[in-house]
């Protein structure tokens, strides 16, 4: 079979998927919640219901502060004892709200069942409305508004929508036992936001490493009869799974550099998003659970689980469920390891987009000290956007941003595949990332100055 | 023999002088007519080409200040006072004083005050790290003590202090170019007044924190409880978020203030030692 | 462990470090170590270890007293260095010639630019120049093989097939080069029988530890095919015009330490390009200097002057060849 790939770049670490045989099991629930505001990409959602008040599982408790926001729910009913500042995984403050779990009792008008509802509902406004409702947002990493992302701006049309199945982050399984136990739901789904798109063609492209996945799929493609939808392979390889890498791999198209995906009429859905569509949509079941990899290089296999929890449990929950913090483990990582965040506080709580618990040993996640570059070129060899990020780290050093901008530091899709392959241990994406924001920064002022010159015209 | 000497100087002195013909000629065509008072300022500037003054290098001040018709925004804090009023006399403006400044650290939170509770192990850098996350103590505000401050100094003032693990800023040294308050991605320094002799009041802490909180991650947090400001006679005082904060325009330098702090927030520094033994005794 | 530890992602990092890639050089350059101990016998075996013993010595020595830095002996770079410095010296070099060379290769081409990563030249070739033209009689004294596995071909003299060429064309009068390069069967020429420095003398042993660098990606085939490349088509197009004054493609690729200059030398990371498109104009420009100095310049051989002339546009090279973007094609 032909397996699709990017063009440029790219790091083929060890893919390390211990967990993959650990069948989804639902966590039970914690005595209390604390339900971030800040889960996704955009203005932080506003609270709207008061210290004291009962909520009930499904419960609108914050509502959307802006074009990019979303919904957030209550994860369980019980009652809200505080509403205010709390710790995030990085230690940093995010108003919060804490719900003392008093059972689960659910809001009306929640679909509970599992029987699997196929028929897909004509009016486009009624799908993005229900996504929109019940929070969903792209579960991938980014937690953009999936509502948002469905709904492109009037003049671009969609022309490929992409179910990313690829999970190129080595260790996490989350999506890939999505696809494996709940492939109907997912297919199901990413029907749905094909009509939502205006039936454009739907491809659902999965890593050559994930055969049973792609065995379930077909499977579940022949048994429900849903047009339009193809599979594709992709190589194993890091980062299959970035938005821009996908649609180069599937589409042999390059979004532009400060382009959107839509620019070349993609729109990429992670899988374990087209299940939360699914629900939103035919059970008008909020996203209040996700699915979770509790993984690592200390931990043993039998140890390792893949947890459906409600959003809003504590990381420490999880870890104290799932036994513990293993020994040996030097880091604990939300996320992948390539992209994920390390957790400085396990108090915080879980999020919509949060995909594993990572537990590193020192010899895994330690850094070599840094020497010096011996320009042997790797970090350029290894960037999948094709930048330079050794003349990216000297001229942040230098402080010099024309260069930075002209060496296209904007791109940067902070994949981390340079500091991943520098022999060196330069911290190299370290020093990137506060170059990139800076830039990024004087090219949204230069915009937003030309268009206030434009208006005045 | 001697034709080939000779043929080389001749050769080599009418190259010689047909470039410098050339050469003049170039420069006369592209000449740039200045105003020689720019060379004048910038001959008194300190040529640090720090920026400190907001400005790209001494130059560039010069050439702003020239075009300018007053003094008013424009100050070197390295050359101070003596340099402003060489630059006043012969641009012919008028000079305002200004009180010396000095960078001041607002942290001390050092190792042993402010226990970690993670281990940092990236790019060796404050920029990064407060990118990153609120740090490896429970402080998110105070010093992250990579030393940012410390390579943007072009005077070599500020070094790291081993034991404490804070920056320590050289008096004799440090001009209060504000490079290193522009380097600090918690907002640590502060440029205060340097006051008489070198003596001054100082809050030494930033942290916003709830006092209980405050106190729990560093020991010698302010806590914002207030008492500082009950003790000052001259209302230099001012407690806002959890935080006290010194007016320095305002303060008397009576240190009562440093005594009544809980917590040994408040920093009095160069006061005579004599004094500072007999506050110690009472 | 009650603290953990907390940075920025990645948090795995490949099994690569600038010592694993030295020590994958190394290993590649094993091969040719031992044929060239094989053939030219214990004195050769001497100064492989003068030469690699005083190379991390002078490392060491500066890093620890005159910069003052932890030391970087530890990354085996000087030991590379070492090595790469005796092969490209014959065999009959004494002792303290080749300490002189090493001194100058660590201490002034590597150390005084910074150490590791900052040099311009290439040390180990930067050390063969310096003696080259500070010993000329020692670089020069090309004995002809007598190896520890016995009987040595003594055919013909001890000159190198490039500079006894070059001694002939001196002299005077047509040379017929076709006549004098099949002297020297091609199949000596890669099975070590021939007279040069000790790197020059076995092109089989050379090009299989290279191969080995390939396998480990620890480098890009560009670099050393675009000066195979250039070399081929010049000597090709000079020799279809003269074949009486200018040799041939093969015997132009298979003498004068091209194989060892092109695939160990060009190819370190330090001088060279950081692109692949930089690393062929960079192939590209060795191969044109190497063939101008053979068929025009008064010194044979001309590969060490290539690459280190090279060295110096690098930072030119880098500057005009740039990476393919994403999305800006």
């Amino acid at each position: 079979m032909n397996k699709l790939s990017f063009s440029i770049g790219g790091v083929h670490p060890d893919d390390c998927k211990i967990s993959r045989n650990c069948s989804i099991e639902e966590l039970p629930l914690p005595g209390v919640m604390h339900v971030s505001m800040a889960q996704h990409l955009g203005a932080p959602a506003t609270p709207v219901v008061a210290v004291g008040d009962r909520v009930r599982t499904g419960q609108v408790i914050g509502e959307p502060a802006g074009f990019i926001s979303a919904f957030v729910h209550s994860p369980a009913s019980g009652t809200v004892k505080s509403i205010g500042p709390g710790k995030d995984l990085s230690g940093r403050m995010v108003t919060h709200i804490d719900i003392a779990v008093e059972g689960d009792e659910w809001a009306e008008g929640i679909d509970r069942s599992s029987t699997l509802v196929t028929e897909i509902p004509e009016d486009r406004t009624f799908i993005l409305e229900r996504i929109r409702a019940n929070g969903v947002v792209g579960l991938g990493g980014a937690t953009f508004p999936t509502h948002v992302k469905l709904n492109p701006a009037p003049g671009s049309k969609a022309e490929c929508l992409i179910i990313n199945g690829a999970e190129c982050e080595p260790y996490l399984t989350s999506d890939f036992r999505v696809l494996v136990e709940r492939t109907r739901e997912v297919v199901v789904g990413a029907t749905i936001m094909r009509r939502a798109l205006g039936d454009c063609r739907t491809v659902i492209a999965v890593e050559e490493n994930k055969p049973e996945a792609i065995m379930s799929l077909r499977a579940a493609m022949g048994e429900l009869h849903m047009e339009g939808l193809e599979i594709a392979v992709l190589r194993k390889k890091y980062p299959q799974g970035g938005e821009k890498q996908l649609i180069d791999a599937v589409m042999h198209r390059q979004v532009k550099s400060g382009g959107l995906p839509i620019s070349v009429g993609a729109v990429v859905q992670n899988v374990s998003t087209a299940l939360a569509v699914y629900e939103a949509v035919q059970k008008n079941r909020p996203l209040i659970s996700n699915v979770l990899t509790v993984t690592g290089d200390c931990l043993p296999v039998e140890r390792q689980h893949n947890y459906l929890f409600r959003i809003g449990m504590p990381l420490s929950y999880i870890a104290e469920y799932a036994g513990g913090v293993p020994e040996g483990a030097a880091k604990i990582v939300s996320g992948g390891p390539m992209m994920g965040r390390a957790v400085s506080e396990m108090e915080a709580s879980t999020v919509k987009g949060s995909s594993s618990l990572l537990y590193l040993s020192e010899k895994a996640t330690r850094r070599a000290p840094e020497s010096n570059c011996i320009r042997c070129g790797r970090c350029a060899s290894a960037c999948p956007m094709g930048l330079e990020p050794f003349l990216l780290v000297r001229l942040a050093k230098a402080g010099d941003a024309a260069g930075l901008e002209a060496a296209s530091v904007q791109d940067c899709i902070e994949c981390g595949c340079c500091l991943y392959s520098c022999p060196a241990a330069v911290p190299l994406l370290d020093h990137i990332r506060p170059a990139k924001g800076q830039v990024m920064g004087i090219i949204r002022a230069r915009a937003a100055a030309a268009k206030a010159a434009d208006d005045k015209k | 023999m001697n034709s080939i000497v000779l043929w080389t100087v001749v050769i080599l002195s009418s190259l010689g002088l047909v470039l410098a013909v050339v050469l003049y000629l170039v420069a006369r065509r592209f000449k740039v007519e200045e105003d020689p008072r720019i060379d004048r300022v910038e001959a008194v500037m300190p040529g640090a080409n720090c920026g400190g003054c907001g400005y790209a290098g001494c130059r560039a001040f010069a050439e702003a200040a020239v075009k300018d018709t007053t003094l008013d925004g424009h100050y070197c804090p390295v050359g101070g006072t003596p340099v402003m009023k060489q630059v006043a006399d012969i641009l012919g403006y008028e000079l305002k004083e200004q009180a010396p400044m000095i960078a001041v650290v607002r942290c001390n939170g050092s190792c042993e005050a402010r226990p970690k509770v993670n281990e940092y192990d990236g790019a060796k850098s404050c920029r990064v790290v407060s990118a990153l996350y609120a740090g490896e103590t429970l402080c998110q505000y105070g010093c992250v003590g990579c030393g940012d401050c410390v390579s943007a100094c072009p005077f070599g003032a500020i070094s790291m202090d081993a034991g404490t693990g804070l920056p320590v800023v050289d008096e004799r040294k440090c001009t209060a170019c504000g490079s290193c308050v522009k380097a600090c991605p918690k907002g640590v320094i502060e440029l205060r007044a340097k006051g008489p002799r070198g003596m001054r009041v100082y809050v030494s802490c930033i942290s916003r924190d709830k006092g209980a909180v405050a106190r729990k991650a560093c020991q010698s947090a302010c806590i914002g409880c207030g008492k500082c400001r009950k003790v000052c006679a001259a209302e230099a005082i001012r407690i806002e978020d959890n935080l006290s904060y010194i007016d320095f325009t305002k303060c008397r330098l009576c240190k009562k203030c440093v005594a009544e702090c809980p917590t040994g927030a408040i920093h009095a520094v160069n006061f005579p030692v004599l004094k500072k033994k007999e506050a110690e005794g009472e | 462990m009650d603290r953990f530890i907390v940075s920025p992602s990645p948090h795995i990092h490949a099994p690569v470090s600038t010592r694993s890639l030295m020590r994958d050089v190394l290993i590649a350059l094993a091969p040719a170590v031992v044929v060239s101990c094989l053939f030219y016998g214990w004195s050769e075996l001497l100064v492989i270890a003068v030469s690699v013993v005083s190379c991390v010595l002078v490392e060491w020595a500066l890093t620890r007293y005159v910069l003052r830095r932890p030391s970087t002996v530890g990354d085996l770079s000087a030991a590379l260095t070492g090595v790469l410095l005796a092969l490209n010296l014959p065999v009959s070099t004494p002792w303290w010639v080749v300490f002189v060379g090493a001194l100058f290769a660590i201490g002034v081409a590597k150390i005084t630019f910074g150490g590791l990563g900052q040099n311009i030249f290439n040390p180990a070739i930067a050390g063969r120049v310096f003696l080259l033209v500070s010993f000329p009689s020692y670089m020069t004294d090309w004995t002809a093989p007598q190896g520890l596995i016995g009987g040595g071909p003594d055919a013909f003299s001890g000159a190198t097939p490039l500079s006894a060429l070059k001694e002939q064309l001196a002299g005077g009068a047509a040379v017929d080069v076709s006549a004098l390069a099949s002297q020297y069967s091609y199949r000596s020429v890669l099975f070590a029988n021939l007279g040069g420095s000790a790197g020059e003398v076995c092109a089989v042993a050379l090009l299989v530890g290279f191969v080995y660098l390939l396998c480990r990606k620890v480098v890009k085939i560009w670099i050393p095919l675009s000066i195979f490349a250039t070399v081929a088509v010049i000597s090709l197009v000079f020799s279809s015009i003269d074949p009486v004054r200018f040799t041939g493609p093969l015997f132009n690729l298979l003498t004068g330490g091209l194989i060892l200059g092109a695939c160990y030398m060009a190819t370190d990371y330090v001088t060279s390009p950081m692109t692949s498109l930089g690393g062929i104009v960079y192939g590209v420009g060795i191969g044109l200097i190497v063939m101008m100095i053979r068929y025009f310049g008064s010194y044979p051989e001309g590969v060490s002057f290539a690459i280190l002339v090279m060295n110096m546009a690098v930072p030119l090279i880098d500057r005009g060849f740039h990476s393919r973007k994403f999305g800006r094609a």
